[in-house]
């Protein structure tokens, strides 16, 4: 056990420190929230490392990953970080990926693969329903085979991002009658532009356009878009949330927020001086970055394991509850050093394209819409009361 | 001891309900909330006319009789509504100003005015780089005659852009930071040298920025006497966090109470998600923060009138709990919602945004914190003395 970068991880660090610092799309440097982006600046940069060969690290070689160990894959993510580098979005390399080459066919894989890489193809996830959230089993969404296609009725929600999307993987009931609600699913790739396929906004608390409802009526798919076998979507579901869940405990990104938090705490004044010399409030920094580390080390030994040929397995609950508390407490944090500017609602600005109305420190811009959206980590991919029940289950035993 | 309230402030609170229930549902409240001007005069004339605005002063003043309690019934019904109209920066702080320091022909001009609804007032005192330190004051008003001229920036001033007038606490004296020096100034909004630029706040309601540039007031604008106005300043402000409590805990009992009707609702696994022992402690434990937070409102409501030490003492716990509490019950409330509460559609989502904003009004939980320690420490020193 040693913590130390050998001389190769240092060349390596170095080498995509300076890719980075070369390559990192200029528009996208200190671009606001995320929900914001256009469709164009989410994919700046997932397009340059898709032709770099960097987009899907965690890939197997023979698909396009990197062969990097589970250390060069934290060192890239550390390195990203420093620069706040808008990631290429999880649902098609971190989800729908690894489930279409682990149980996807030769032609599958050659058709989808390669466009999830670079980034030509943008994917949405159609898990969740109005009636199915936390228990996802119960989904109603129906694929009736009729010849060679399924005709697919139901409703998704909470499908993010789904006004960009190209294709979607959806859970649908191939088989109604099932005996278990688990069984008689089936994990389906339907292109986004197919007749009967309605996407409606959904606006968030903090304003923002970043989830949908999924509206589908008699949606014709090709039965050759079922990924695996019939009536064994969950299998491929759950491992799916397994992989969603291990990438979403995001030290890299609390840290560099962290780091941000530490700024403006210096910047702010409390009686003169400024606020990070108040003993209160460091101090509650200083927690948060505590339970970074100790989050950081679980994570490092899940990788660890992971690289060992393991899989993710239910110790990637800790990743998400630890994880999304870390980032909420980042945002509350940040919201209480902004102090009263963090009341001004920019997003209602009358906006001429001009600064003339900018009111406050910028860093004070999305204090609170940031707080208000990242309520929802601790909801999405699988709440954290239900990644606290797989661990009940799956590592207590009870 | 006694916690029952009066008939007529029972009355106040019933005829608001009413009112609330009928004229400020939701959907209204949102199409208000999004209009061009945030809020609805209209609605001021009809608070004005059951005599709410005139609840909390006194008969010699022309008020009703009443006091912070009045108050309290009122912002809490608020609070249940999420109504947007400036009661705390017209009524409480304005009204009070008045009515503690003011002069007969102020209160002539002002105190009726205000009681009457005719005219709306908004206290300008933080500043962008003062946090929440009441003395840390970069504004200034220069001797001028027998007036005064006033240059500075206020920040976050709620309730602003509908206002015609404006209370400006400003430095006569002293340097930045000083307890003395420190006057209270009542300005006209369309006064030359002032400027505005509005803008809404994340939680609904509408703030402005003000700039004062050589800005001439006469010896009439002074509230009470040049210099030594941060004692008056604090007695305001903590009758603004007593007001702004019983918001916090009208907004979190309807925040709670949702959350529970929605987990007798919402099925997941075959069965309410209410019978899950899990988010039962849950909702239990928001129950319990409600609770508490109600008592201290009142406790710190009615212990305005006391010390200054044992009154600041009193206000500043009060607002740290209910900064906790608020907190707590806010985000519990949008977790048990799941993605539901995430959206602008539902109302839970937007107590929740008002909880949070709550606790940085008039100081969060830290700068009580402070406070209330450093009173304590004062009070253990007397002790050993």
């Amino acid at each position: 056990m040693n913590l130390d970068f050998s001389p190769e991880e240092v060349a390596f660090r170095n080498e995509v420190r300076t890719f980075i610092e070369e390559n990192y799309p200029e528009e996208m440097r200190g671009t606001g929230a995320r929900e914001d982006l256009t469709r164009d600046q989410f994919l700046a940069w997932h397009k340059v490392l898709g032709k770099k060969g960097w987009a899907a690290p965690a890939w197997p070689e023979k698909y396009g990953g990197t062969g990097w160990t589970s250390t060069q894959r934290y060192i890239w993510s550390e390195e990203n970080a420093r620069v706040d580098a808008m990631m290429p979005l999880p649902f098609g390399v971190s989800m729908v990926g690894p489930v279409i080459y682990t149980f996807g066919n030769e032609e599958q894989k050659a058709r989808y693969l390669p466009k999830i890489l670079s980034g030509e193809e943008w994917w949405c996830q159609g898990y969740s329903e109005p009636g199915a959230g936390s228990d996802l089993a119960s989904l109603k969404t129906t694929a009736v085979r009729d010849g060679d296609h399924y005709v697919i009725n139901g409703q998704k929600t909470w499908t993010t991002l789904a006004q960009h999307a190209d294709w979607g993987f959806f859970l649908c009931r191939t088989a109604p009658n099932a005996a278990k609600p688990q069984e008689g699913i089936s994990f389906i790739l339907v292109d986004m532009n197919t007749p009967g396929i309605e996407v409606r906004p959904i606006i968030t608390i903090d304003g923002g356009h970043e989830v949908n409802e999924v509206w589908l009526t008699d949606v014709r798919v090709p039965v050759e878009n079922r990924v695996g076998e019939e009536n064994q979507g969950w299998t491929y579901a759950k491992f799916l949330l397994a992989h969603e869940r291990s990438g979403i405990a995001g030290v890299a990104r609390s840290k560099r927020g962290i780091e941000r938090l530490r700024n403006i705490a210096s910047t702010e004044l409390l009686d003169g001086e400024p606020l990070i010399k108040d003993d209160s409030f460091s101090r509650k920094i200083s927690q948060l970055e505590i339970d970074l580390t100790a989050l950081e080390f679980t994570e490092l030994r899940t990788l660890a394991r992971e690289s060992a040929g393991k899989g993710p397995g239910p110790e990637s609950s800790i990743l998400k509850v630890k994880g999304t508390e870390i980032q909420q407490r980042l945002t509350e944090l940040t919201l209480e050093a902004v102090g009263s500017y963090g009341a001004p609602d920019f997003r209602g600005f009358p906006s001429d394209g001009s600064n003339e109305f900018a009111i406050g420190p910028d860093y004070a811009h999305q204090a609170a819409p940031t707080y208000f959206n990242f309520r929802k980590t601790s909801i999405y991919g699988g709440s954290n009361e239900i990644q606290r029940n797989i661990i009940t289950k799956m590592i207590l035993g009870l | 001891m006694d916690f029952n309230f009066t008939e007529e402030q029972t009355m106040i609170r019933d005829s608001l309900a009413r009112l609330i229930r009928e004229q400020y549902d939701f959907d209204t409240r949102m199409g208000v909330v999004k209009s061009d001007s945030g809020w609805r005069p209209e609605m001021w004339a009809q608070f004005a006319e059951l005599g709410l605005l005139m609840a909390p002063f006194s008969e010699e003043d022309g008020g009703l009789g009443g006091g912070p309690i009045d108050a309290m019934v009122v912002m809490e019904e608020f609070g249940k509504g999420l109504v947007v109209e400036p009661f705390v920066p017209s009524v409480v702080c304005a009204g009070g100003f008045l009515k503690h320091a003011g002069s007969a022909a102020q209160k002539e001009e002002h105190l009726q005015a205000i009681m009457g609804g005719a005219s709306t007032f908004a206290f300008a005192y933080a500043e962008p780089r003062g946090r929440y330190n009441l003395a840390d004051l970069e504004t200034t008003a220069k001797k001028d005659g027998a007036g005064y001229v006033l240059n500075g920036h206020k920040a976050v001033v709620i309730g602003a852009p509908w206002a015609d007038k404006l209370i400006v606490t400003a430095r006569t004296g002293g340097d930045r930071r000083d307890e003395g020096g420190i006057s209270v100034f009542i300005v006209d909004k369309d006064a030359d040298g002032v400027t505005t630029r509005d803008y809404p706040t994340v939680d609904g309601r509408r703030a402005s920025e003000v700039y004062f540039e050589n800005v001439s007031v006469g010896a009439d604008a002074l509230i009470g006497s040049e210099g030594d106005a941060l004692p008056l300043i604090e007695q305001v402000i903590d009758e603004a966090i007593a007001a702004t409590c019983a918001e916090a805990v009208g907004a979190m009992g309807v925040a709670h109470q949702m959350t529970v009707e929605y987990s007798r609702q919402r099925r997941q696994f075959g069965t309410p998600i209410g019978k899950f022992q899990v988010l039962q402690h849950r909702m239990v434990d928001m129950f319990m923060e409600h609770e508490q937070s109600i008592s201290m409102t009142y406790m710190a409501t009615l212990k305005l009138g006391e010390d200054a030490v044992e009154r600041k003492k009193a206000v500043s716990a009060a607002k740290v709990r209910i900064g906790q509490s608020g907190r707590f019950v806010g985000q519990e409330s949008i977790q048990i919602h799941g993605g539901m509460g995430m959206t602008e559609e539902l109302a839970v989502g937007h107590y929740f945004k008002r909880l949070t904003m709550i606790d940085s009004e008039f100081g969060n939980v830290d700068h009580h914190m402070r406070r209330y320690t450093a009173l304590s420490a004062t009070d253990l020193a007397a002790a050993a003395e």
